[in-house]
């Protein structure tokens, strides 16, 4: 099993060949604005000294509870957040340093389907779009396109999203993220709350899109079957920390060692934190 | 595609979101609008009936329709500049209620074509807003507004919106600072403009607090020129020293707006604020 600091690059490397994403070192704490009561220990630290790469073309797993930071993780990377200290590269460009150039090759997918709800997903499509620099006719036939491919068509098109189910909402929400073709796609907990049927149509989307175009993907999830499969590697993370990073079959085998029978990613995060998934609950930021 | 064009899409993206949503929300739109223009009769009113509250003959009737018409260019203008700023110091807290604020602050895009993208929505939604309730007034009172100068009034209307705009974008910094209080203390401003520009009354004739406010206010000098162009037919040549003021005004206080607004999202970004919920 790979521990995370042995993947950590030396101070100031850009490395972009076949590298996607460097995360080296990062540190995200939360609290009060004042810094005597940051001294006295009003603060939580979200991502703690966090460290990996991710491969172009890989789908990068981070598997942790609710509250373990990943979401934090996944806003550093969105440019939303900026760490404390420690260096997020994508494609060999500091988020930090040069935001507007990483924000053009990466998109998101949130727990949440985060729309104008009155509007159509035409119209928010069309937005999204437009921010990117899309021009309006080609745009508006990419976004018929992709919903057609995940199976919005005819009047829902035009509907206000609030008609919608929120597993249809959460496909527009990707197709939001294709729409722009990113190099780097950020899926956080896209499944969580759907219904079987949306879950699995959302997994093979995602795969679909992995075979058909030159996408990496970092995919946090607490759904230990979803990570399984469709993750190539898979870090697990607690408490702001990643604890083992591998392949699922890798962290599968070092589990069964440990515990003496064929192990399930559960056992793995249980063996490695003494937890269960379900465990924490949410940090709160700000 | 030139970063010129990239930034003139997003611009336009802006505005035209902005506009789907008005679309969309026709029916409160409707509200507002008849909240508006009863808001704006109701102060009109008050000239009407000004030698009955005084309990005196002493306004003619001329008194009185300059009155109509100094209240009427105060309700009107009034009204613009409380939607272009509300609008634009609004655009955080909007973002934040749909849910959509990540989104919007992890696009590829200038800030500063964010701000100037809702800033042209602001002066768009705000003209049309101030159209129906002139047309309104106008209809209700009969005013006369034969001695008008439109020219100069649109002059120094565009000259003011520029000012309004910039303390708009720093007024839009406070949402995303306190995602709980922040959209109070924008109205906060809203209303301190609006009790030391003289809308509804002359700045020398405040106590002297709100005199000296007056003073920095952009607004005291629209308002002034405004009401020399309707009232009294000044033209571009007399007021064009206040519609100059007005200009080189927005032309440093937009920049120090998104000045102010990129230093209030770099320190939401430290500090965990930028983000959908409070």
């Amino acid at each position: 099993m790979d521990r995370v600091t042995s993947e950590m690059p030396s101070e100031g490397a850009v490395r972009s060949d076949g590298v996607a994403l460097e995360v080296a070192d990062v540190v995200k704490r939360f609290g009060p604005a004042l810094p005597w009561l940051r001294r006295r220990g009003r603060s939580v630290t979200a991502v703690d000294h966090v460290s990996f790469t991710v491969r172009r073309g890989e789908i990068f797993g981070i598997l942790g509870p609710n509250g373990s930071g990943k979401s934090t993780l996944i806003r550093l990377l969105s440019t939303l957040l900026i760490p404390d200290s420690g260096e997020i590269r994508a494609f060999g460009i500091d988020v930090v340093r040069q935001p507007t150039r990483v924000k053009r090759s990466i998109n998101r997918v949130s727990v949440e389907a985060a729309f104008f709800k009155k509007l159509s997903p035409m119209e928010n499509l069309l937005f999204a779009a437009r921010v990117y620099g899309l021009e309006g006719r080609a745009a508006r036939a990419a976004i018929r396109r992709i919903l057609d491919d995940l199976g919005i068509d005819g009047k829902a098109v035009t509907a206000p999203m609030e008609e919608m189910s929120r597993g249809m909402q959460q496909k527009v929400a990707i197709a939001r993220a294709f729409l722009t073709s990113p190099a780097l796609l950020l899926l956080d907990e896209p499944t969580t709350g759907l219904d079987p049927r949306a879950k699995h149509d959302v997994q093979a989307f995602v795969r679909e899109t992995r075979r058909l175009h030159d996408v990496t993907v970092v995919l946090t999830t607490h759904d230990m079957t979803e990570a399984e499969q469709l993750c190539d590697r898979v870090a697990i993370f607690d408490r702001g920390r990643i604890v083992a990073l591998d392949t699922p079959e890798g962290l599968r085998r070092a589990a069964s060692e440990r515990v003496g029978r064929p192990a399930t990613l559960e056992d793995v995060f249980l063996s490695l934190t003494g937890r269960r998934l379900e465990d924490e609950e949410e940090v709160v930021e700000g | 595609m030139t970063l010129a064009q990239h930034e003139l899409r997003a611009m336009y993206g802006f505005l035209e979101r902005n506009l789907n949503l008005v679309k969309r929300y026709w029916g409160w739109e409707v509200v507002w609008i008849a909240y508006s223009v009863a808001n704006s009769i109701a102060v009109v009113l008050v000239a009407r009936s000004a030698n009955a509250a005084a309990g005196t003959e002493a306004f003619d009737e001329a008194a009185v329709e300059r009155l109509v018409l100094f209240l009427s260019v105060g309700a009107v203008v009034w009204h613009y500049v409380s939607v272009v700023f509300g609008t634009v110091a609004q655009m955080v807290a909007l973002e934040r209620w749909e849910g959509t604020i990540e989104y919007t602050f992890m696009a590829p895009v200038r800030r500063i074509t964010h701000l100037v993208g809702t800033s042209l929505f602001a002066i768009v939604y705000a003209l049309v807003h101030t159209a129906v309730i002139l047309a309104v007034i106008v209809a209700v009172f009969g005013i006369d507004v034969g001695r008008a100068d439109f020219g100069a009034a649109a002059a120094v209307m565009v000259a003011g919106s520029l000012s309004l705009i910039g303390i708009g974008m720093m007024g839009a910094v406070l949402p995303l600072l306190y995602p709980e209080r922040g959209e109070q203390m924008a109205w906060v401003i809203q209303a301190a403009l609006l009790l030391v520009s003289g809308v509804y009354a002359l700045p020398e004739h405040m106590p002297e607090p709100l005199r000296t406010l007056a003073d920095f206010s952009p607004v005291t000098y629209l308002l002034a020129a405004m009401r020399d162009a309707v009232l009294d037919g000044a033209g571009v040549a007399d007021i064009w020293p206040t519609a100059a003021g007005l200009f080189a005004a927005g032309l440093g206080l937009i920049p120090a707006g998104v000045w102010v607004f990129t230093q209030g999202e770099r320190y939401a970004k430290r500090s965990g604020r930028l983000k959908r919920s409070g």
